[in-house]
């Protein structure tokens, strides 16, 4: 899995951050910091959870690889 | 009880396609059918007041998905033609152009439609904003007139408003409320934020309404308020609230009230579901129905919703999220901070223009608002899912 974020749709609402908080982190404005961009399997199913509720629709994933 | 091998999605917009996802994900593989009011692909409303409007972003980029991960959804899109009526026991849509669809579950995610002034489609210049068409017809007036009046002192409205002076324009918010935003989010960060708006230039005319507009020549000319006194406009955004879409339900069958009423499932009869905006439904957390307009509920309502169409059977009782963004404050909201809830400052100031709140009622924090403090507000976000007691946060509070 490789996460992809976009900073410009982000708005830092952190609901990534509460789900994934090993792949997800936030500035002090709340724009999201993506940590690991090819996290492990066990995190999967949460960071599809953040990519799915990301109220930006800021997270994509690529899976599959 | 058994997988249905079809479902029909209502409403096209960002609660629609999150329940075709989530039930793509949970892996069913049943035929999805999205039908949409609009022509458009999905697209997501909040960026549409500021980014959209100011010109930031282009209306492409507020697209839900790329058409390449809509393609791999294997859901079948009827856009552009609406809903108008549903026969619950048969489990079947008419639409606008006369396709009739059935299938084994329905999915009611028709969302809000805005509340207008009398008369309004009379006058050029007037606008209301729902839709990305609305916004760009809004954006493209604004960019013609200095001066613009904002009916509405509430979120829609004040956002407009932020974006509008960001242009430049010269701007008036006109409003039944004492402080924008007092109903939802109390008087006194209502308070702060009229001081935010007065401080950027917005002129405030509050507790007091519109009572008509005014016009020659087919075009807006300005409001006239309840005393009489008339504001001169050359553009006019009416945002004076919204209320579920519902109206084509009429007959269906479905007990309506301010939305589609529903169990704490979700469900609002059998093979029935309502989400988002629309969705009244029974939170067994707070006891009592709730219906909720923000983005964040779209999608978690819509993964609770696709959960128990495949035989879940889950309560929805979500800590609700929403945010607004003007002019350079960020307030965020989790839980809910009803208008007579008690606020107690515990990190930062609000003279400052960075901290944060919580909400407590009936003893215990129900809320937590944050302004320009992002992690703050996401770590004191707990004391709402545990719901703290209100006393031990009297102590937490910062002496203003």
């Amino acid at each position: 899995m490789r996460v992809v974020v976009d900073l410009e749709k982000c708005c830092g609402a952190g609901q990534c951050v509460l789900l994934a908080p090993k792949v997800f982190d936030q500035r002090d404005d709340g724009i999201v910091i993506l940590l690991d961009a090819s996290p492990p399997k066990e995190l999967h199913a949460a960071v599809r959870e953040a990519a799915t509720v990301c109220p930006g629709a800021a997270i994509t994933l690529e899976e599959g690889q | 009880m058994t997988t249905p091998s079809s479902v029909l999605v209502v409403g096209a917009s960002a609660a629609g396609l999150s329940v075709a996802e989530a039930l793509r994900r949970e892996g069913f593989a049943g035929r999805v059918t999205l039908l949409g009011a609009e022509r458009h692909l999905p697209y997501d409303r909040p960026p549409l007041s500021k980014k959209v409007l100011s010109g930031a972003f282009k209306p492409e980029q507020t697209l839900l998905r790329p058409e390449s991960a809509l393609a791999k959804l294997d859901v079948e899109f009827v856009l552009g033609d609406p809903a108008i009526r549903l026969d619950a026991a048969a489990r079947e849509v008419t639409t606008a152009s006369g396709r009739s669809l059935r299938a084994d579950v329905i999915v009611l995610a028709t969302g809000l439609e805005v509340r207008r002034l009398p008369g309004q489609e009379a006058w050029a210049g007037v606008h209301v904003l729902r839709t990305v068409d609305d916004t760009l017809a809004l954006r493209a007036d604004l960019l013609t007139g200095p001066r613009v009046v904002v009916a509405g002192d509430g979120v829609l409205g004040t956002e407009i408003a932020a974006t509008a002076r960001g242009m430049g324009l010269e701007v008036t918010v006109v409003g039944p409320q004492s402080a924008p935003l007092a109903s939802q989010l109390g008087l006194q960060v209502g308070g702060y934020l009229a001081k935010l708006h007065t401080d950027q230039g917005v002129a405030l005319r509050l507790g007091i309404g519109v009572q008509e507009l005014c016009g020659a020549e087919g075009r807006v000319t300005g409001v006239r308020l309840a005393n009489g006194e008339v504001l001169p406009a050359d553009v006019v955004v009416v945002a004076i609230g919204s209320r579920p879409a519902i109206g084509w339900l009429a007959g269906s069958g479905l007990t309506l009230a301010d939305g589609i009423v529903c169990d704490s499932r979700c469900q609002a009869a059998a093979g029935i579901y309502a989400v988002g905006d629309v969705a009244w439904w029974h939170h067994e957390g707070l006891g009592t129905g709730v219906r909720l307009e923000n983005r964040t509920n779209a999608v978690e309502q819509a993964m609770a919703v696709a959960a128990n169409i495949l035989g879940k059977d889950r309560p929805y009782t979500p800590v609700p999220y929403f945010w607004t963004d003007q002019y350079d404050a960020k307030i965020q909201v989790h839980g809910f901070v009803p208008a007579d809830a008690e606020v107690a400052i515990v990190e930062g100031d609000p003279a400052l223009r960075q901290f944060v709140a919580l909400y407590g009622s009936r003893g215990k924090v129900t809320g937590v608002l944050g302004w320009n403090m992002v992690k703050q507000t996401r770590q004191h976000r707990q004391h709402v899912v545990d719901g703290t007691a209100w006393d031990a946060v009297r102590a937490l509070a910062v002496p203003q």
